[in-house]
């Protein structure tokens, strides 16, 4: 069974839209909430059969479920790795549940649900991870929603909960609220700084952790930093949002500074900086996947300092999703090897640039 | 069991003191033990990997005791297999490995003790009903699909009635 992207909601990429509040600085806000099914050993050592059974359960109850009511089920055990790395470079499902590691392949009963702007993993390292990807610095709105979703769902199936320690997960990390927020946060007037170390070291102080682009165990690419809470126990909810609010509207202040002050010391070594980078993307016949990320986030950050018009942060956002392997792969309609890849990726690039902007000053 | 001394709470630590030569043991809650000055030892920066490790080996609590199940009696984990994969295997399992995971969990997050939203369950019988919403949903739209539009007009009317 092959995937078709056009059946799902928005193409799954809503997010991707710059709508969202600081959304040249902030790409996107996630919350998921981990929950188990009670009665069923958790995935990891449930058996196919456990699995099947829980995908059966919930898929019943997801009917009756407003907030999906006009989603799809993608059963992510079905598709083949090309497509599972397709939904996994949207954001929409973990590596874990696209079995992308070979030492973990893909479970039984792996499976998706997409509404409008909530998903839930079925399956994953917990049977359930509700989620909700806002476009921008949005956590309120992300809470709402995923939390419509956690009160529907949880309703028509039995949540694992223990008085005591809350909702319980397969980790104990996650044990309690069972709650992840995060912000994916474009920070490269720290890193030219050289302000981003004291940053993450006050995040740790604050109990907020970072991670690099496509979550846990993921490097910093193009100076996107996925900064969330570390603990889930101990704090309510809005506690953990409310500190988590805060440290980012102080790292998004913090990265102003970084900016202005870049700007007024070294005005000329950042315009060429960035221009260089443009040039390359409008210009190069091969591309590396680190190569171009590093070079968007030059010209991310132009058009966020407005010394590059003409170009949307919309399109940039697409650029950083469409140019990933299976999205190109997808394009051309058959696998890529490294080089061809490349090839494409400078093809693709060079394309959406000369379309976006005819001649940026 | 109770702890010995409120006789309230769940009794955690053994602590033994030596009262003029001679060794007396009691058994007490939390409370109880850090009001002796008997304390779980605080950890900065959790690891989980360190904390995992330290798990199965003695605790470094002078009167500690675990009054831990061997195996999870619903999925038959233990504590190794947690200390080796970093998963526990069913959420029963809280409750068989209760006194080393509230340790573990204090050095984690700072705390043992959940602060979010509170949650009762769904009843067995309003699942019950929640499957036959969804099967009864499901019958409906074959009916319709097979144009058997008697037998939905019946199936809507069993809908009725259940919601």
């Amino acid at each position: 069974m092959a995937l078709d992207l056009s059946l799902l909601p928005d193409g799954g990429v809503s997010w991707l839209d710059a709508s969202g509040e600081h959304s040249d600085v902030v790409l996107s806000t996630r919350i998921r909430l981990a929950r188990n099914v009670d009665g069923f050993a958790f995935t990891g050592r449930a058996r196919d059969g456990e699995r099947l059974r829980v995908l059966a359960q919930v898929r019943d109850a997801v009917r009756e479920v407003p907030s999906l009511k006009r989603g799809v089920l993608v059963r992510v055990d079905e598709l083949p790795s090309s497509d599972r790395l397709l939904l996994h470079e949207r954001h929409l499902v973990s590596k874990e549940l696209a079995g992308l590691d070979a030492q973990h392949p893909v479970r039984s009963g792996a499976a998706l649900f997409l509404g409008d702007d909530v998903g839930v993993m079925i399956n994953e390292e917990d049977h359930l991870r509700l989620q909700s990807l806002r476009s921008g610095f949005a956590l309120r709105n992300a809470w709402a929603a995923v939390q419509q979703l956690d009160r529907e769902l949880g309703s028509r199936v039995a949540f694992a909960f223990h008085p005591e320690f809350g909702f319980l997960t397969a980790c104990p990390t996650n044990v309690g609220t069972g709650m992840r927020a995060s912000v994916l946060i474009h920070l490269p007037g720290l890193v030219l700084t050289k302000e981003m170390s004291k940053v993450l070291a006050s995040l740790q102080q604050m109990g907020l952790t970072y991670r690099g682009l496509y979550g846990e165990g993921s490097e910093v690419v193009g100076n996107f930093f996925q900064i969330s809470n570390q603990t889930t126990l101990g704090k309510s909810e809005d506690e953990l949002l409310g500190q988590l609010q805060d440290v980012v509207k102080k790292v998004i202040a913090s990265e102003e500074e970084a900016r202005r002050l870049l700007l007024r010391d070294a005005g000329y070594i950042i315009e060429d900086k960035v221009w260089r980078a443009y040039g390359t993307l409008r210009y190069a016949r091969s591309l590396t996947f680190d190569e171009a990320m590093n070079y968007l986030s030059g010209v991310r950050l132009a058009v966020s300092l407005k010394l590059i018009t003409g170009l949307s942060v919309y399109t940039l956002n697409k650029l950083l999703i469409f140019s990933q392997l299976a999205h190109l792969a997808h394009a051309e309609g058959r696998a890529l090897t490294e080089s061809e890849a490349s090839q494409a990726r400078a093809r693709y690039v060079r394309e959406t640039l000369a379309k976006e902007a005819e001649s940026p000053e | 069991m109770l702890c010995e001394n409120c006789k309230e709470r769940e009794g955690i630590f053994t602590v033994t003191s030596v009262v003029g030569g001679e060794k007396r043991e009691i058994f007490l809650c939390e409370k109880c033990a850090a009001e002796r000055g008997v304390q779980p030892e605080p950890t900065p920066a959790p690891q989980i990997g360190k904390l995992l490790q330290s798990l199965h080996q003695p605790p470094t609590l002078a009167a500690g005791v675990a009054r831990d199940q061997a195996r999870c009696d619903f999925c038959s984990a233990t504590l190794g297999d947690f200390r080796a994969t970093g998963r526990l295997g069913c959420p029963r399992c809280y409750a068989a490995f209760e006194t080393s995971l509230r340790d573990l969990l204090r050095r984690v997050h700072g705390s043992a003790r959940h602060a979010g939203r509170a949650y009762d369950p769904p009843r067995r019988d309003e699942l019950e009903r929640a499957t036959q919403v969804g099967e009864l949903r499901a019958q409906l739209k074959r009916a319709i699909e097979a144009e058997q539009f008697e037998l939905a007009a019946d199936i809507r009317d069993r809908l009725r009635v259940l919601e």
